[in-house]
């Protein structure tokens, strides 16, 4: 892989960050907020996959490979949270989570 | 597939040193049984899970013990997984500190209408991911011990899961703890791209000596950054008293003690074998997170009325003393290193004596306002003369262990030769300690002076499982305090060399 293209997918892995990070600051809604943190996580996939295809080096598809099966878990966690929020109080608007001040 | 396979070279066995593993291996075995326990025994006789999971933990110190009388670093992986001093006295607080949660959490969780088996699961599986932090020393991981002691820790604190207190805890500390380990992990691709290693060693050989492009220092940011959220430094700390009054109270004083160690251990590898070389950023950043974290966690202390948001604020203070070494990593490293080891072992023993003292006054009162802990001194005063010792160790008032603590903290700051960094800090630090002291000797006033709210002067049951946890904690924080043992164990952890 020359650099020229390494650039490019580290700019679509810096575009999708960006993304992530404005959608978990601005998105109320908790569906959308792990959405947004998955789109964070594939930045983290395509820099990692990319950097490893440009060194010729196994360990960032490796690392990738963990990243992957680990925020599945994640994301297996987060989406239960969200459910109890929602059978509890029938909204998963994150304004409305605020019962706890101080 | 079989014809990919059979092209590739001869597969060769790694040699894996499996006394170097033992400790991990014991509390996985203590993991699998406390599953097949928790499905094999009626529910009248659930009582032994905590049990077996006490005992689990404690077995699991046997092989930490024959490790350290060995003596032997030893390094697995090619160089991914290290067993030296400074994991030995990390794994053992991590496994003691655990024991003592499962102690506090005996009477808790069988009282409440919580489930039992499962919570025990889950408290042993985010310890074992901490004693894999205490020993990694790659990025991959330190990255999967992270989340194998996070993601157990996001369902405990949403543990009562019918109350909308509980599950704001659970909300707020999945969210803001996903989000930062995905900065963290971002961080982390830069590392790995512009190093082309995962382990950290190759990571200090590499970008730590002085390489000044702007994305390595971008990824150095982010990955303190993520951990920042994890040991809860201001402007990270938000989620901290949220989650800690929403969790049950056990879990309260595991995130606050055990979890916040974990964060400190990963930034401790990161900064002294990752960027050693880049102390430029490292020291400056951790500066103004200590200076930070300590004073806005004092000044929102000194308005809380619930002792467990004090609790959870003091805890944010305390984070910023034990961040502050870190600002002097640069001219003073194995001092930093010793202060904030010694600053761990002694934070860990004060607070969790708070913590139990909060549960057992909560048996009789049922509430965590201070204001409901007027006369406890009538009718408890066992607990009060407890609470006011741990209240003035985590004040730094000599001879108890905290007073040590800010010694050790202030000597790393002040040493080899004066700073202006680390004598500013010193002087931030020392204004810090006498705010902090307000509130903590507020809440002494209150036990020792203000009258009975309710009028109620039945003595406070303490279960036998509190008992010894309290014993434990006044214990070892009066030994750290007269005795030079704490120092002695951050001497003793050097981490081994990159």
């Amino acid at each position: 892989m020359d650099d020229l293209l390494l650039n490019q997918f580290l700019l679509l892995g810096a575009v999708l960050f960006c993304l992530g990070v404005y959608g978990v600051l601005v998105r109320r809604n908790a569906v959308l907020v792990l959405m947004s943190i998955e789109l964070i996580l594939n930045a983290v996939n395509i820099n990692l996959i990319a950097f490893g295809a440009w060194r010729g080096d196994v360990a960032g598809s490796v690392f990738a490979l963990f990243v992957i099966a680990i925020a599945a878990a994640e994301v297996g966690v987060g989406l239960a949270i969200v459910l109890l929020i929602y059978r509890n109080r029938r909204s998963v608007d994150l304004d409305d989570i605020a019962e706890l001040k101080g | 597939m079989l014809s990919l396979l059979a092209q590739g070279t001869e597969f060769v066995r790694p040699d894996v040193d499996f006394h170097a593993f033992a400790p991990e291996l014991v509390l996985t075995g203590a993991i699998v049984l406390v599953l097949l326990v928790d499905l094999f025994t009626p529910a009248s006789s659930r009582g032994v899970v905590p049990q077996v999971a006490g005992v689990g933990l404690l077995a699991a110190m046997v092989p930490v013990l024959t490790l350290a009388l060995d003596g032997t670093d030893r390094s697995l992986f090619g160089g991914a997984y290290a067993v030296d001093n400074f994991a030995l006295v990390l794994k053992a607080l991590f496994l003691v500190a655990g024991y003592v949660v499962v102690l506090l959490s005996t009477n808790y969780i069988a009282e409440g209408d919580y489930d039992e088996g499962e919570y025990y699961f889950l408290l042993l599986s985010s310890i074992l991911g901490m004693t894999v932090m205490a020993s990694s020393r790659d990025l991959i991981s330190i990255f999967v011990a992270l989340e194998l002691l996070s993601i157990p820790a996001y369902m405990l604190a949403g543990w009562r899961k019918r109350d909308l207190h509980g599950n704001e805890a659970g909300a707020k500390y999945y969210l803001m703890g996903v989000f930062a380990s995905a900065v963290m992990l971002y961080g982390m691709s830069l590392l790995y791209g512009f190093a082309g290693s995962t382990l950290l060693s190759d990571i200090g050989a590499t970008i730590g000596e002085g390489d000044t492009r702007p994305l390595v220092t971008l990824g150095i940011i982010l990955v303190i950054v993520g951990f920042a959220f994890k040991v809860s430094a201001v402007p990270f700390h938000t989620w901290a008293p949220d989650t800690y009054e929403g969790a049950p109270t056990p879990i309260t004083a595991f995130l606050a003690v055990s979890s916040k160690a974990a964060g400190f251990v990963a930034l401790l590898q990161l900064i002294l074998v990752a960027f050693p070389g880049r102390t430029d950023v490292v020291g400056p950043l951790m500066w103004v997170l200590a200076a930070l974290t300590m004073t806005v966690g004092n000044l929102i202390a000194l308005r809380q009325t619930n002792i467990v948001r004090l609790l959870a604020y003091s805890g944010v203070a305390q984070a910023g003393f034990i961040l502050a070494p870190l600002a002097v990593v640069g001219t003073n490293p194995d001092g930093a290193l010793q202060a904030i080891i010694t600053y761990l072992l002694i934070y860990a023993a004060m607070n969790l004596g708070a913590f139990a003292v909060v549960l057992a006054v909560a048996r009789k009162t049922r509430s965590a306002e201070i204001s409901t802990w007027g006369g406890l001194f009538e009718y408890a005063p066992g607990l009060t003369v407890l609470m006011s010792l741990f209240l003035f160790s985590l004040a730094g008032i000599p001879p108890l262990g905290g007073w040590l603590a800010k010694f050790v903290v202030f000597r790393s700051l002040l040493e080899p030769d004066l700073t202006a960094g680390g004598v500013t800090l010193a002087v931030v630090v020392g204004v810090n300690s006498v705010i902090a002291l307000y509130y903590y000797a507020n809440v002494a006033r209150q036990m020792w002076m203000m009258p009975n709210p309710d009028g109620d002067r039945t003595p406070v049951r303490i279960p036998v499982s509190l008992g010894a946890a309290l014993t434990l904690s006044i214990g070892v924080t009066v030994a750290f305090g007269v005795t030079n043992l704490a120092t002695r164990f951050g001497d003793l952890a050097h981490l081994l060399p990159a």
